[in-house]
């Protein structure tokens, strides 16, 4: 039988029986679409992470205490903040030693009630330097920025994130006011630029000279050069040295650290592509866990089809007999009932494949648990997808239609 | 059409069942020839071996023993392949309970031998299954499905099928077991014309004696074997000269 008949046939036989056909193809229809949705939802968050890291700038280079691995507490310190000091710092911005390190911004934290009039609130504060605000692609939005001067003075000024000045002062310019953090009296200088919609969000924060931080804030003693800092944020002079100024910093910490050569670090450097490596990772773990559940669903789907299909088997063993009688080899009768059982699924694919464009489609941008949900649709996914609905429509039909194929024409014919 | 060998040839046909621990030979060693324009009545009791003679001249069933040729080609040891081959292309059968499929119109139920025996497109299939079904005298009934029909209507669409592929052989299993008694005339003319007009070999299994005299030959089954092989009354009363009549020597 040539395959335009055993197709017509095929089709001829769904045909009659359409309610129990479209059931089982919604089946192969959820799960096709719960794969393409999902994976779209999954690749829609890894591209937006990545994309808002990117945000950061790619020259930029975290140096942190200790050899911990990568940790994502950009405005809280943490960890042994003896082993890296302000003059640090500094000497990675030598240029004989590391001449691909554009500019060096150490950091502070602390945190505390800020006051202002009746209005306070909790915040976590910043220790900073000038260079801070080029080295987080930060800017101001009223006033100025924290100056080299203000750090060597100890100055009592700060710099305040949008949300928390909106908090503190409400409307009101604030710059020129004076507000109280952990009880001392500050003068505000400036004000952020909010930066809703990146992932590190400094609206909630407030900087301060970072030395003030340290003597003033955090208690600290000892010379300037041997504060301690939470963090380096190290600017690399160009996308393609980020790997030199890497291992620049690298050499010049280890030799102001005096560590062997068997000595392990007792540093930890991430560059932003680190980072976003890492938290593709995750991602990935979490596309591959979404796409496993919508797998599983594709699954229950293709037992459906391959009840049916064993139902159906037993429903028409007298056409089988009929068929057989008139001719057909035990070939005919496989290829017949695996036929329908692709058609099905292929049908379902293509359903789903279309459902699930059109949910990730209008799904873009919704909003859920005040998340925004960004869904990337590929191609590649929805031509697998149809892929894996004709595998399991071979799979799972292959079974009922051996079955088919081997009943015996003259019994086949006796069934009732 | 010149034929050398007989249509059905058999030689110490022999099928066995194994029932449990027992065996019963449903064909106890047949031996029987018929020849091309013959038609001839099998009748017995119930549990003689005729269905299963006709499941083997049908080659939907082989023999455990013996040889069967059939227009001179031994195919008592062909593959199931094969003989789906032969049964899509030599021969014609004719079942009790119509066997059509249900959903099926008259026509595409005629049609589907000619799916399965390859070689026919569309219409090639559709014009050789509107001849057959205005052979049988339904014209009028190509497009009703086996429900909208009565059962002798039916049973001339199983007929029609049987025809479809221009077989030299029919065989009919009890074609008129579920028919009354003016339906079971109809087909049974209706046999009789295709073997007298078409030159088609027809062989049949009946219990009606009416239906057997109406025959050219009645062989007789008891316990899986032949205990009679003579002329009908319809040949003995008009005289073996008819053109289309079984050559003599034929008998026991
Ligand atoms: N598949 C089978 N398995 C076991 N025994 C069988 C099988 N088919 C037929 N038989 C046995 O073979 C014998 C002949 O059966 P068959 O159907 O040929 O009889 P029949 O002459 O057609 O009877 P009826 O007039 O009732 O149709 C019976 O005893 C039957 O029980
Ligand atoms: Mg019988």
């Amino acid at each position: 039988m040539g395959f335009g008949l055993l197709f017509s046939t095929a089709l001829g036989s769904l045909g009659s029986n359409k309610l129990r056909a479209s059931l089982t193809l919604l089946g192969i229809v959820i799960g096709v679409s719960s794969v393409i949705a999902m994976m779209a939802v999954g690749r829609g968050a890894q591209v937006s992470v990545t994309a808002r890291i990117s945000e950061l700038g790619t020259e930029l280079i975290t140096v942190r205490p200790g050899a911990q691995a990568l940790r994502f507490a950009f405005f809280g310190g943490g960890g042994n903040s003896d082993v890296l000091s302000f003059s640090d710092a500094y000497a990675l911005e030598d240029d004989v030693f590391a001449p691909d390190v554009r500019l060096a911004a150490p950091e502070n934290s602390f945190s505390g009630t800020a006051q202002a009039g009746r209005e306070n609130t909790f915040v976590n504060g910043v220790g900073v330097t000038a260079e801070y605000l080029e080295a987080r692609n930060l800017e101001i939005a009223s006033g100025r920025n924290i100056s080299n001067a203000d750090v060597l003075n100890i100055s009592l000024v700060a710099v305040l994130g949008s949300e928390t000045s909106e908090r503190l002062f409400g409307q009101r310019d604030p710059v020129g006011a004076t507000m109280k953090i952990q009880g001392r009296e500050f003068t505000v200088v400036g004000v952020l630029k909010s930066q809703q919609g990146t992932i590190f969000n400094p609206d909630n924060s407030l900087l301060v000279p970072i030395t003030t931080a340290h003597y003033r804030l955090n208690n600290g003693k000892g010379p300037i050069d041997l504060m301690p800092v939470s963090s380096i944020n190290v600017l690399a002079r160009g996308e393609k040295v980020v790997d030199d100024a890497r291992t620049e910093i690298s050499t010049v910490l280890r030799l102001r650290h005096k560590l062997g050569a068997g000595d392990e670090d007792d540093f930890s450097i991430t560059t932003q592509q680190d980072t976003i490596e890492t938290l593709e990772g995750t991602q990935g773990t979490f596309v591959i866990l979404l796409g496993s559940i919508a797998g599983i669903s594709l699954l229950v789907g293709g037992i459906g089809v391959m009840n049916i299909m064993l139902v159906s088997v037993t429903e028409r063993t007298r056409e089988i007999g009929i068929r057989r009688a008139v001719g057909a080899k035990r070939r005919d009768i496989m290829l017949q009932f695996v036929t329908e059982a692709v058609l099905m699924t292929f049908g379902g694919g293509v359903l789903g494949v279309a459902a699930g464009w059109a949910i990730a489609y209008f799904g873009d941008g919704a909003t859920v648990a005040g998340d925004v949900i960004e869904t990337v649709i590929e191609t590649e996914i929805a031509i697998m997808a149809l892929g894996v609905s004709v595998a399991v429509g071979l799979f799972f039909g292959i079974y009922p239609a051996i079955r088919a194929a081997s009943l015996d024409p003259i019994e086949a014919l006796r069934h009732e | 059409m010149t034929h050398d060998a007989p249509v059905i040839e058999l030689i110490g046909v022999t099928r066995e069942f194994q029932v449990g621990s027992q065996v019963v030979k449903a064909l106890d060693g047949i031996d029987l020839t018929i020849n091309y324009g013959e038609m001839v009545a099998i009748t017995g009791p119930s549990g003689s071996g005729k269905s299963t003679l006709m499941n083997t001249l049908g080659c939907l069933d082989t023999p455990t023993a013996g040889t069967f040729f059939l227009n001179g080609n031994d195919v008592s040891g062909l593959s199931d392949d094969q003989l789906a081959e032969i049964r899509s292309r030599q021969l014609g059968f004719v079942f009790q309970s119509y066997n059509l499929l249900p959903r099926e119109t008259a026509l595409a139920n005629v049609e589907l031998p000619l799916k399965y025996a390859g070689g026919f497109n569309r219409r090639a299939r559709w014009e050789a299954a509107r001849r057959a079904l205005d052979r049988v005298g339904l014209d009028h009934r190509y497009d009703h499905k086996p429900v909208q029909l009565s059962g002798g209507e039916q049973q001339r669409v199983g007929i029609a099928r049987a025809l479809v592929i221009n077989p030299d052989l029919i065989l009919a299993d009890e074609p008129t077991g579920n028919l009354d008694t003016k339906s079971s005339r109809e087909v049974i003319s209706m046999l009789r014309s295709l073997n007298d007009d078409d030159g088609k070999t027809i062989v049949i299994v009946t219990h009606d004696p009416e239906i057997a005299e109406a025959t050219k030959r009645v062989v007789t089954f008891r316990d899986g074997r032949i205990v009679g092989d003579r002329p009908s009354e319809r040949v003995l009363s008009t005289g073996p000269a008819e053109p289309a009549g079984p050559r003599s020597g034929e008998t026991e």
